[in-house]
């Protein structure tokens, strides 16, 4: 996942059929890469090694999964602080992303930013948020320039249940629309904001309609399978590319781990979160349908699973190895050097 | 008396209040049935309803908007936002509303809100999680501007807050939520627990709003701080064994120039402090104004200990954080000059 870019080549040639051999495991390795890394980040974090806030996206892991395949090279990215996955999913090399965690030189801020703020030029891939719901109107100036420059790309912005009731999300989808900007609202819906559940917080829970009153449609679905997440991404995608303007995409989904690493988790039951683990986790619904479909054995997802750890593993020794930024790196970077 | 850390006496001056007045709700993000990311409205809800303790969704500038209007019909709001890094969407609120309603209305209506909102640095929160925003306010006539740095001032300050018939931004120092910090990065947490400050009485008093205090005597620099770094100063001239007046100035606007400018011109050295970026920060604020009242008196130029002008960065904290070796080389200086 790290060297190559997501493409939907594999996707024309499945259309209309459910998945491919080769698809189904692409999901299977870049989902089990996600799930890895952020098992390894939880790791260093108990160890001191980064410190501060890191919010797991353990649970969600078919969402970014199922959108990325449905993207084109040069379509833009954006989200919030949950943003270590969305990385790995644009192709970023998973020991930037790790040593950005740890503070290091070889982070991709050079650790001027930490876990929530990451960016790559390269990937477009803008960030890596922590003011909540800030991404939303930044990623619709992204598609107001694409638009601008007719260049056919879209933008995908990422945001959660929480974020959903920002003021500035309403007047974003309302420019959107209004100039039919090329930009797919992904609501990451696991939920919970924090401590509060969707209910205490929203008036209306069911967020893809939340663009009804703009003309924007929106689709419910099943953000714990892959395969549904790109069909309906491949939908949004292709009304946005083709210059019909935005489009609004609820995932369904679930964090496993508490909000950021120091989380009480006193606002949802144990058993709640173990009956999603055990009934609807994403990776093993992928790992199902390779089995079943005799697109793999045990063992051959048992030698996938040793090379992700291993790239992982490498990715935790290189964000230990890599020095600390020379502390003049403290002032660069606030205006254009002169 | 009890023992209470400053997250406990703040939810102890909510608890007093929302007991005797009616009048007083608190609500804010995560702030009803969580209890708060930092647990400061814990059991408010369990103890008054719904209606009194309750979450909001993450619309800070609907937030602080629905707490003027509240105020304004005569409720006693209390709202948190969760940190201060996140004020920003509702700052048009509070600069074209909130502190402009009894001047506007020639005293016909006015705003009794409390805006509670944590603040600063030491918890590597990078960017967007420690800064510590109180000069924008400063700048706002019509609103006050408050700052603890300890359990029994935090408590004494937010039940005045409460009861003042103006608008309150009452900043709550996150580092020292927990325990005192003395500022060096590593080492064990202090606790509240053995500090004279972490002593406070269960029931209900208060703190007038614009008073300062002398927290360390001496006779050689005054250093006037606020919040995390009055620890800070004070531990740094122990370990310098400089003589040096430590003034918490607990209340930022209106500020107490009189038990400033009194240190000054006894010890006719200043050293002003915060934990902001440098320019036009508070302590620019404090050095004008001392230079007017004590000018004849000063025996070297003021000092300001800050820091820099950067956002809050990610790595090296600890080479952001204006910690006691700061202190220390500036009361070095002006000591010498
Ligand atoms: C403007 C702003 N307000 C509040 C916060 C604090 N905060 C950080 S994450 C969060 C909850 C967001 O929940 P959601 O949008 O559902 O995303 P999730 O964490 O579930 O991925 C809150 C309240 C913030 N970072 N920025
Ligand atoms: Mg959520």
């Amino acid at each position: 996942m790290a060297a190559k870019r997501n493409t939907k080549s594999s996707a024309a040639k499945d259309a209309g059929k459910g998945a491919g051999k080769d698809e189904l495991l692409k999901y299977y390795r870049d989902m089990l890469m996600m799930r890895r890394f952020e098992e390894k980040a939880g790791q260093l974090y108990g160890m001191g090694l980064i410190a501060g806030f890191c919010h797991l996206y353990i649970g969600q892991e078919a969402v970014v999964t199922g959108i990325q395949a449905a993207l084109d090279e040069g379509d833009q990215v954006i989200t919030g602080y949950r943003d270590h996955a969305h990385m790995l999913a644009c192709g970023m090399d998973p020991n930037g992303v790790m040593a950005e965690l740890t503070g290091r030189e070889g982070g991709y801020s050079r650790g001027k930013g930490g876990s929530m703020h990451m960016f790559s030029r390269e990937k477009q891939f803008y960030g890596g948020h922590g003011i909540v719901g800030a991404q939303v109107s930044l990623g619709t100036g992204l598609a107001f320039a694409d638009a601008y420059k007719e260049n056919k790309k879209v933008a995908v912005t990422y945001f959660g249940d929480g974020a959903a009731n920002q003021g500035q999300v309403y007047e974003s989808f309302n420019m959107a629309k209004l100039w039919d900007l090329p930009v797919i609202y992904v609501i990451e819906n696991n939920q919970y904001a924090m401590g509060t559940a969707v209910k205490r917080a929203s008036s209306e829970t069911h967020l893809h309609k939340r663009g009804a009153s703009f003309g924007i449609p929106g689709e419910e679905v099943d953000g714990m399978d892959v395969e549904a997440v790109k069909r309906a991404a491949e939908k949004a995608v292709k009304h946005a590319r083709e210059g019909k303007g935005p489009y609004i995409l609820e995932m369904k989904t679930y964090r496993y781990r508490g909000h950021s690493m120091s989380d009480p988790a006193k606002y949802r039951t144990r058993e709640e979160v173990d009956d999603i683990r055990s009934h609807h986790d994403p990776i093993d619904l992928i790992k199902k349908r390779l089995i079943e479909g005799k697109h793999a054995s045990e063992e051959e997802l048992k030698e996938i699973d040793k090379e992700v750890k291993k790239i992982v593993a490498d990715a935790a020794q290189f964000a230990k190895d890599s020095p600390e930024p020379d502390p003049s790196e403290l002032y660069t970077d606030v205006l254009v050097e002169a | 008396m009890a023992k209470m850390n400053m997250i406990q006496s703040l939810n102890s001056a909510l608890d007093v209040m929302m007991e005797r007045d009616p009048d007083v709700v608190s609500f804010g993000e995560d702030a009803g049935y969580f209890g708060g990311v930092f647990r400061v409205t814990a059991n408010l809800q369990k103890k008054y309803g719904l209606d009194r303790s309750f979450d909001a969704p993450i619309n800070e500038a609907a937030i602080v908007a629905m707490a003027i209007g509240m105020a304004a019909k005569g409720l006693k709001p209390v709202a948190e936002i969760q940190f201060a890094d996140y004020i920003f969407p509702g700052l048009d609120q509070i600069v074209s509303e909130l502190s402009r309603i009894r001047y506007r209305t020639a005293g016909q209506f006015t705003v009794p809100a409390v805006i509670r909102t944590p603040c600063g640095g030491g918890i590597r929160g990078g960017q967007t999680h420690s800064m510590s925003p109180e000069a924008f306010f400063t700048h706002i006539p019509g609103v006050q501007v408050v700052m603890p740095s300890n359990p029994y001032d935090a408590k004494g300050l937010l039940i005045a807050a409460i009861e003042s018939p103006d608008p309150v931004i009452f900043f709550e120092p996150k580092r020292l939520y927990n325990g005192p910090f003395e500022g060096h990065s590593g080492g064990a947490l202090a606790s509240w627990g053995n500090h004279p400050k972490g002593e406070v009485p269960e029931g209900h008093y208060s703190l007038p709003i614009g008073k300062a205090e002398v927290v360390r005597e001496g006779k050689d620099v005054t250093i006037v701080a606020y919040g995390t770094l009055v620890l800070v100063a004070q531990a740094a001239a122990e370990r310098a064994g400089i003589d040096a007046e430590v003034i918490d100035l607990k209340t930022l606007a209106p500020y107490d120039i009189e038990t400033i400018a009194r240190s000054v011109k006894k010890t006719g050295r200043c050293i002003v402090s915060q934990e902001a970026p440098r320019t036009s920060g508070f302590a620019a604020e404090l050095a004008a104004q001392i230079q007017e009242e004590c000018f004849y008196a000063l025996e070297a130029p003021i000092q300001r200990v800050t820091g820099w002008d950067t956002p809050y960065p990610h790595a090296h904290e600890w080479s952001y954080f204006p910690g006691p070796e700061r202190f220390i080389n500036a009361m070095n200086a002006v000591l010498e000059a």
